[in-house]
């Protein structure tokens, strides 16, 4: 959120996965110094530019208390008080624009309440109670623990508290600094125009200059699975840890299916992955996959079905184990019936943008998902941008994590106060809290290949096992594996992944790096702490070899 | 799943041209099986231990990456191997189906051996089997219940197919999980269990909830009894006919009536095996049997007893052994043999059960060796396995004494303290030839063993 952060979110790459060309790198410095004027600056909003972030609170009062300009009730009305709507609202209120946010169910949204927060609680108790019970790790380090045990609802108060405490944080942090917080569903009805109100009561009716929709998303559960919350539920149920099966199906093997595997086996259970491709993880770059199937799904108590649907799940009832009917993904014929004890559907989110009333300015969303611009600006039915309002975070689908949605926030808020700003998505990095931990930024090597290979350039791959480092090895936790892709014309990092102790806290070197255009030939002479696990990276940065002078592609003729 | 999945299905598309590149890069894969027909031999590879130190001459597989039957492309892992440094990886240098794997996990082998065999395509894949049963002793198909097959020693043919009924160590008729249509109900570590201790599913009656298999249900299964080897699945008697004595009968009834020229006596000794049982629950995960267990409590009460490990010879001498050989009854279709375990206080536990294994299926397989059969200094019979209590065993010729075991039985007993409780006893008698052995040595040996079976934490090591 601090001014640092805007400047490193902006770049003139392209937004999501797979989507358009690369500008060449050396745009990304001048990007973040270009100013288009849109509209006037007020004399107090250039004042904030300069001010240093401990004074946002002084300088803020003074933006927030200001009437908007224009006549409008608000410069900002944000719909949605989840992570995204918060970091575009402390962004906005930073920036001196007068903020409004409408939050329809809880504050905070999904992270803080059914996601992120909660889920981090269960794997940090699930992280403790493998390493306690695993007798053969403690005992190689010379400790004796005698049946390490838990209780369960102590666990699921854990994450219940951490998640009332954040919120609690979140909303009081857009108190102080004046975001008003309007309680109700919102509703957008025309041009500019926002109308909220609790369910059976009074609507109001209030003006924006500019409106964010952040409304996030929800569990996709998917036809002929029925939910009964018990025994078949989503991550929204699960989360609560209400009870710890013995056996349970996991539908989907992306990060949250995978997430919850580690706090389930570690709890006890035995868990069965249903997943519809034809690997495991399919989301992650195959090496990685291969490694993190080898540690984190073989020697546990986990089975898996691939290239299958659960065509039918039935919850349990009468004494009888909850019922999937698994069909062939192609052949759609039926392949087996599983019975377990519970199922978890994890299969994905789906937009919330139901009842925003984006028929009133004719947006038309596509499979729920708001269409938006590289700027996070809606587009309409004819293709056009909708001036004034955009979608940020999980409901325009582009990366559906609570960081990427802030980050958009802030790009927007950026453009509103005047500075046009495009959001490089490949630097943005995500990261799966299992142990060991899984990160990535940027493109897997199967991407960056076929990117190499259109755009008519060379990619060079460099790898490092955990097991060379000397931090990793004295906590005897040394499964693992770091690489890097990129350019050894340019030096460009194209992609990072580790997998890994720590790999979701080390992955920032690479995305800041990524963010800032850095080069593997300038950064390589970075220093690094010893004895720390961020030597991994330092390897893979030594260990990349550049051709520096080379700077064309091989496809252009070399002058003689 | 719609965002999701849109990004995954596009990461798809772009993993396919690229996983067919990469198979492109690593290799033709193997050749169409129509000419190998024509060939007479098969390209069945090996894939050895490799030496991933200069000073390394010993591997110990810590698991294999790939199973049996699996497609492997050059340089894909294949196995873990323990070096000193740390757990390497071994790929294969060649396309082709891991057909066979010769040494199994928690094994080792010497650098330069083959640990698997590799078969080009997958017609000869049962080749390679076949060629694997010749390599060691193990069979590489799937057998009847490991533990169980070795304790047995029952006659079954290489390439078994169905699990031969075994006789009385196993269970009740099995009575599978399935549930209409032949479908075995499993949980994921019950499964894993099954394929790591060659238990077969449908054998195994489910206890979980719903009739489900779990871990537990497999490792019944696959536990061998507590007592050492024995049984057979006896052939038929022909009843009203004389049939003459085979070879080994022969020889067991020269054994038996040279034995009347001998002075014997018998002690009788009651232990208390709880601790030993807890012992053996522990690491009997690691291939550990009791047979071992019980081999190596006597020898290392035999080494603080030397002369009841002597024999005489002659009438007139003491003839003390220099080593401790426990030679272990082990009945075979057709007979009795007894494979014997030498210097059983040298070895660790672990050595020992692999060493047993090895043993038995050479037995089995009626491949032992004179030395591996008549070297024995002492002899252990056990015929606990059958619920006898206690028995006493003939001596066999050229040794000082033989120790026959009972079962182990929940008992009431006194306690010292006044009151009554639950203990497990085991009943065992000592046959020793009194020209060399007294009844104090004697009472003082089984002492010590009594000992040492209480206390076992020595045993271990």
């Amino acid at each position: 959120m601090s001014l640092f952060a805007a400047s490193a979110a902006v770049a003139s790459s392209a937004a999501a996965y797979g989507y358009d060309t690369i500008r060449p790198v050396a745009r990304l410095r001048f990007c973040g110094l270009r100013r288009e004027a849109l509209r006037l600056h007020s004399p107090r909003s250039t004042l904030q530019l300069v001010a240093a972030r401990r004074s946002v609170v002084a300088a803020a009062t003074a933006g927030n208390g200001a009437a908007a300009s224009g006549g409008f009730d608000y410069d900002i009305v944000i719909i949605g008080a989840g992570v995204g709507g918060h970091g575009a609202a402390l962004h906005a209120v930073e920036k001196g624009l007068k903020t409004a946010i409408i939050e329809g169910d809880i504050v905070g949204g999904t992270c803080v309440n059914r996601g992120c927060v909660p889920s981090k609680a269960l794997l940090a108790v699930s992280g403790r109670m493998r390493e306690l019970q695993d007798e053969h790790h403690m005992k190689s380090l010379g400790l004796q623990v005698s049946s390490p045990g838990y209780d369960r609802q102590a666990v699921a108060d854990h994450a219940n508290n951490l998640a009332s405490k954040i919120r609690s944080n979140l909303t009081n942090s857009m108190k102080a600094l004046g975001v008003d917080i309007l309680t109700g569903i919102g509703t957008i009805v025309g041009k500019q125009k926002v109308r909220y109100g609790k369910v059976g009561f009074a609507e109001n009716e209030i003006t924006a200059r500019n409106i964010i929709i952040a409304t996030g998303s929800v569990p996709f559960v998917p036809k002929g699975i029925e939910i009964d919350g018990k025994t078949v539920f989503t991550s929204d149920h699960a989360l609560k840890l209400e009870s710890v099966p013995e056996w349970i199906a996991i539908v989907g093997s992306g990060y949250i299916g995978l997430e919850f595997s580690d706090v389930y086996t570690a709890l006890g259970s035995e868990v069965t992955f249903v997943e519809a491709l034809d690997q495991l993880m399919p989301g992650f770059d195959p090496e990685i996959a291969k490694l993190a199937q080898r540690i984190l799904i073989n020697p546990r108590k986990i089975d898996y079905h691939t290239g299958v649907f659960a065509s039918k799940i039935t919850p349990a009832k009468d004494g009888k184990p909850v019922l999937i009917e698994l069909i062939d993904a192609k052949t759609k014929e039926h392949k087996e019936t599983l019975e377990v004890d519970a199922a978890l559907i994890a299969t994905g989110r789906a937009p919330f943008t139901k009842g925003l009333g984006l028929e009133n300015i004719n947006v038309v969303t596509q499979r729920g998902f708001v269409p938006v611009d590289e700027r996070m600006q809606v587009m309409d039915a004819t293709g056009n941008v909708v001036p004034n309002l955009y979608c940020i975070g999980d409901a325009n689908g582009k990366l559906m994590l609570a960081h990427a949605a802030s980050a958009q926030g802030i790009s927007v808020v950026e453009q509103i106060s005047g500075r046009d700003n495009i959001l490089n998505h490949l630097s943005i990095p995500a990261a799966c809290f299992t142990h060991p931990e899984i990160s990535m930024v940027g493109l897997t090597e199967p991407q960056a290949r076929e990117k190499a290979d259109k755009e008519g350039f060379e990619i060079s791959v460099v790898k490092t096992s955990f097991k060379a480092n000397t931090k990793a090895l004295a906590e005897n936790e040394g499964d693992g594996l770091a690489k890097m892709i990129y350019r050894p014309d340019t030096g460009e990092i194209l992609g990072v992944h580790i997998l890994g102790l720590h790999a979701a806290d080390l992955i920032h070197e690479a995305s800041n790096a990524i963010a800032l255009g850095t080069h593997v030939q300038d950064i390589k002479f970075a220093v690094h702490a010893h004895p720390t696990l961020s030597e991994v990276l330092d390897e893979l940065f030594k260990a990349a070899k550049v051709n520096t002078g080379v700077s064309h592609s091989i496809n252009e003729p070399v002058a003689v | 799943m719609a965002g999701l999945l849109h990004l995954h299905l596009q990461l798809q598309s772009t993993l396919l041209p690229s996983a067919s590149a990469l198979r492109r890069r690593a290799g033709a894969p193997a050749p169409s099986s129509s000419r190998r027909r024509c060939r007479v031999e098969a390209k069945i590879r090996e894939i050895f231990m490799p030496a991933l130190s200069s000073t390394m001459t010993e591997g110990k597989i810590v698991s294999w990456t790939a199973a049996e039957g699996d497609r492997l492309a050059k340089g894909d892992p294949v196995v873990v191997v323990e070096s000193d440094k740390a757990d390497m990886d071994v790929e294969t240098f060649h396309d082709g189906f891991l057909a066979a794997v010769l040494v199994p996990a928690g094994e080792s082998a010497p650098v330069g051996s083959a640990i698997a065999l590799l078969a080009e395509s997958e017609e000869e894949i049962p080749v390679a089997q076949s060629q694997a049963a010749s390599f060691s002793s193990s069979s590489p198909s799937p057998p009847p219940p490991q533990e169980t097959a070795a304790e047995e020693a029952s006659l079954t043919p290489p390439p078994p197919p169905p699990p031969a009924p075994v006789a009385v160590s196993a269970p009740a008729p099995p009575s599978p999980a399935t549930r209409g249509g032949g479908r075995v109900v499993a949980s994921p570590y019950a499964k894993k269990l099954a394929k790591d201790l060659g238990v077969d599913l449908f054998s195994v009656t489910g206890s979980g909830p719903g009739g489900r298999i779990v871990a537990k249900d497999v490792e019944a299964a696959a536990a061998p009894k507590k007592a050492a080897p024995v049984t057979a699945a006896r052939p038929d008697v022909p009843l009203g006919s004389t049939v003459p004595f085979t070879t080994m009968q022969g020889a067991v009834s020269k054994n038996m009536v040279e034995s009347l020229a001998v002075p014997t006596f018998r002690v009788g000794y009651t232990i208390t095996t709880d601790a030993l049982d807890q012992l053996y629950k522990k690491i009997k995960s690691k291939g550990v049997t009791m047979s071992a267990l019980l081999a190596k409590a006597t020898a290392m009460a035999l080494v603080q007893h030397p002369v009841v490990n002597s024999s005489c010879r002659d009438g007139k001498s003491f003839t003390y052994s220099s080593s401790i050989n426990i030679a272990v009854a082990v009945a075979i279709d057709g007979g009795l043999i007894t494979p014997v375990l030498q210097d059983a206080d040298k070895l660790d536990i672990y050595s020992l059960s692999r060493k047993w294994k090895d043993l038995v299926d050479k037995a089995r397989a009626k491949q032992l060796q004179p030395h591996e059969y008549n070297s024995g200094t002492f002899t252990l019979s056990n015929l606990g396995m059958f619920g006898v209590d206690r028995f006493d065993a003939i001596l066999p010729p050229g040794t000082g004494s033989i120790m026959a075991v009972g079962a182990s039985e929940p008992t009431i007993v006194g306690t010292k303290d006044g009151r009554i409780g639950i203990k497990n006893q085991m009943q065992v008698n000592v046959t020793a030839d009194h020209r060399i052995i007294y009844g104090a040595d004697l009472a003082a040996f089984l002492q010590t063993l009594a000992k040492i079976i209480e206390d076992p934490k020595d045993l271990t090591f």
